[in-house]
């Protein structure tokens, strides 16, 4: 049992520094790039990804174990599915569950917080074609999590997302001062500032979590 | 005498003239010489001496006896390594031999971009880039190509700095930047740096037999540049276990390593500079010490036989090897790529020292941890210092409502 639990809060750590979704794998760069200029709209729609990946990593980890994965369909009565193997519609299934998954967000948020709602505006669709969401089901696939780890993969990944567009957020907002050449001014600069974080966060590169203790 | 001459020159380089175009190459040299003749205009305004310009002259007097250690430390580790005198005199030579060239290329390329960058864009050239042209090489291994140097130093100042609008709009420290970029993109070349924690116990000398002594120095940095991490921590391990007395060398600089970072004394002197003049701030300082404590005795709990034993490094030891000392007074401290809020900069210099401590140990791939922690917190600054602000605003807003 503490095994586990070391197990799983180095996996959560993982996610969120080492294999940072957005500076180690440049996954979710469009809304990262696009919604930083604040630093209430960062930290809301990094809230947003944080509870979308929570919910959406598990879901659709049951989604492919008990109906993608070759042999998944056993459960349904024996051995005539035991060869069926739909993981060809993994894609698109795990597409279609981030989709109803964002709408349920939003629904929420509508009704219990108009302000971040308000604030969010168009973003929060945009989250259903962040790649960091679908990245991350892809990669819970890809190496083979199981479902607690698939939680803790999910909610890792977004808090290391939300942690990389907040410092941007605050970066730029610093930056509003600055005497930036014409030409970089924008998009430009925050490429380069995405590319220095992502330099800074090479730190932790190398680092084996396996065994904590050495 | 200087202001007969500047003045006979002025008219060149203002409006119209000559040489109008390069008016901030005269400005500099004008305001360098003597104080800026630019005064406040306006009702309400504070006198005071230091401006930007006198405030990077203090850092670089500040540097100046980890330059001065660096230098007479890497000639002595030159001669001891290869059995010649290691006098006073003649290690200084050797040292300013191979240090001066790495700081001459620094300065050199890294003004000429400042000045290139101040001409076309019409700002001022300031002394920040005097800062960054020393700090820089002193955070390299004495037997770096010099046109690693160059490449380093372009990197800094550019990407790190001058994209951003200058001296004091940038979002990281440059030399850092510069440093970090030939970490990552020369590692076989800056891995000096992986043998100079193998070597700093004093084991150069067998490290170079081995070696017929062909070309100077770099002997002492590949020695070992094919042995394992843990190997090269195991024998931290059992030296610190073995030479009790080799922490003074470590604390006062005799050991192999970066040019500015082995000298702890040295840091200290100008930490000593920084903080009395106001200009480095000592809670970023004790802040990277209380960080850094407890992070290694955490770590020190967890070790044990068969464990790695980078953990059991106390922390008095953390304190005097790498570039801890050296990090945390000059780089840390930038005011520019640091936290301004008090409460933001101590937990700006904790988490720096917890994050280095972290790298040190827990990090196989990097031994040193000091730059990188640095570097990483410089994403943060900003982001703590704003939440600083708020809950500063929220309690305000609080206090007024009761």
């Amino acid at each position: 049992m503490e095994d586990q639990i070391i197990h799983l809060a180095s996996l959560a750590v993982k996610a969120i520094f080492i294999d940072n979704i957005l500076l180690a794998y440049f996954l979710g760069m469009c809304s990262f790039l696009a919604c930083s200029k604040k630093i209430d709209t960062a930290v809301g729609l990094g809230l947003a990804v944080v509870v979308v990946l929570t919910i959406t990593a598990p879901a659709n980890w049951l989604i492919y174990e008990f109906f993608l994965k070759k042999g998944a369909l056993t459960w349904l009565g024996g051995s005539r599915f035991a060869d069926v193997d739909l993981s060809f519609l993994k894609l698109i299934s795990f597409i279609g569950v981030i989709a109803a998954m964002v709408q349920i967000v939003e629904m929420v948020l509508d009704r219990f917080s108009q302000k971040l709602y308000a604030a969010l505006g168009i973003f929060l669709p945009l989250i259903t074609v962040n790649c960091a969401i679908l990245g991350s089901s892809l990669f819970m696939v890809e190496r083979e999590y199981n479902f607690p780890e698939s939680i803790v993969f999910g909610f890792g990944s977004g808090v290391g997302w939300a942690l990389a567009i907040i410092s941007l957020a605050s970066i730029r907002q610093k930056l509003r001062y600055s005497n930036i050449p014409p030409g970089l001014r924008g998009l430009g600069i925050t490429f380069l500032i995405t590319g220095l974080m992502s330099l800074g966060f090479m730190c932790f590169q190398g680092i084996q979590l396996g065994n904590p203790a050495g | 005498m200087i202001r007969e001459q500047l003045d006979k020159y002025r008219p060149l380089f203002e409006e119209g003239g000559r040489f109008a175009k390069f008016f901030p190459i005269f400005e500099a040299t004008e305001t360098f010489v003597l104080t800026s003749g630019a005064v406040t205009k306006g009702a309400a305004h504070i006198r005071d001496a230091l401006d930007t310009k006198r405030y990077m002259v203090m850092v670089i007097v500040a540097l100046l006896p980890t330059v001065f250690m660096g230098a007479w430390n890497a000639g002595y580790q030159h001669n001891l390594a290869f059995g010649e005198s290691t006098g006073f005199f003649s290690s200084m030579i050797v040292g300013l031999w191979y240090t001066l060239p790495i700081i001459i290329v620094s300065y050199t390329v890294g003004g000429i971009w400042e000045v290139l960058f101040a001409v076309v864009r019409k700002h001022e050239i300031n002394e920040g880039f005097l800062v960054t042209g020393l700090l820089f090489p002193l955070t390299l291994p004495p037997n770096i190509p010099l046109w690693q140097v160059a490449v380093g130093i372009s990197f800094g100042v550019v990407i790190g700095k001058e994209v951003f609008g200058g001296t004091g709009m940038n979002i990281f420290n440059p030399a850092l930047t510069a440093r970090a970029f030939v970490f990552f993109a020369f590692p076989a070349f800056i891995s000096g740096d992986q043998v100079w924690i193998a070597n700093y116990m004093g084991n150069s000398e067998q490290a170079v037999q081995g070696i017929s002594g062909a070309t100077p120095l770099l002997a002492v940095a590949s020695g070992d540049l094919g042995a394992k991490a843990t190997s090269v921590l195991a024998g931290i391990h059992q030296a610190h276990d073995l030479m009790n007395y080799s922490w003074w060398n470590c604390f006062i600089g005799f050991i192999p390593g970066s040019i500015g970072e082995t000298s702890t004394v040295a840091c200290l002197i100008g930490a000593a500079i920084l903080i009395s003049t106001g200009i480095g701030s000592w809670r970023t300082i004790v802040g990277c010490l209380v960080g850094m404590i407890a992070m290694s005795m955490v770590l020190n709990s967890f070790a044990g036989p068969g464990r790695n034993p980078m953990l059991s490094l106390p922390p008095y030891w953390h304190f005097v090897v790498g570039s801890f000392a050296f990090g945390s007074v000059y780089m840390a401290t930038d005011p520019v790529s640091g936290s301004v809020t008090d409460v933001g900069k101590w937990i700006y210099g904790i988490l720096i020292g917890i994050v280095c401590v972290l790298i040190r140990c827990v990090n196989p791939a990097y031994p040193e941890g000091m730059m990188l922690a640095i570097l990483l917190m410089n994403i943060f600054a900003t982001t703590i210092d704003h939440f600083v602000v708020q809950q500063n605003i929220r309690q305000r807003r609080l206090a007024h409502a009761g």
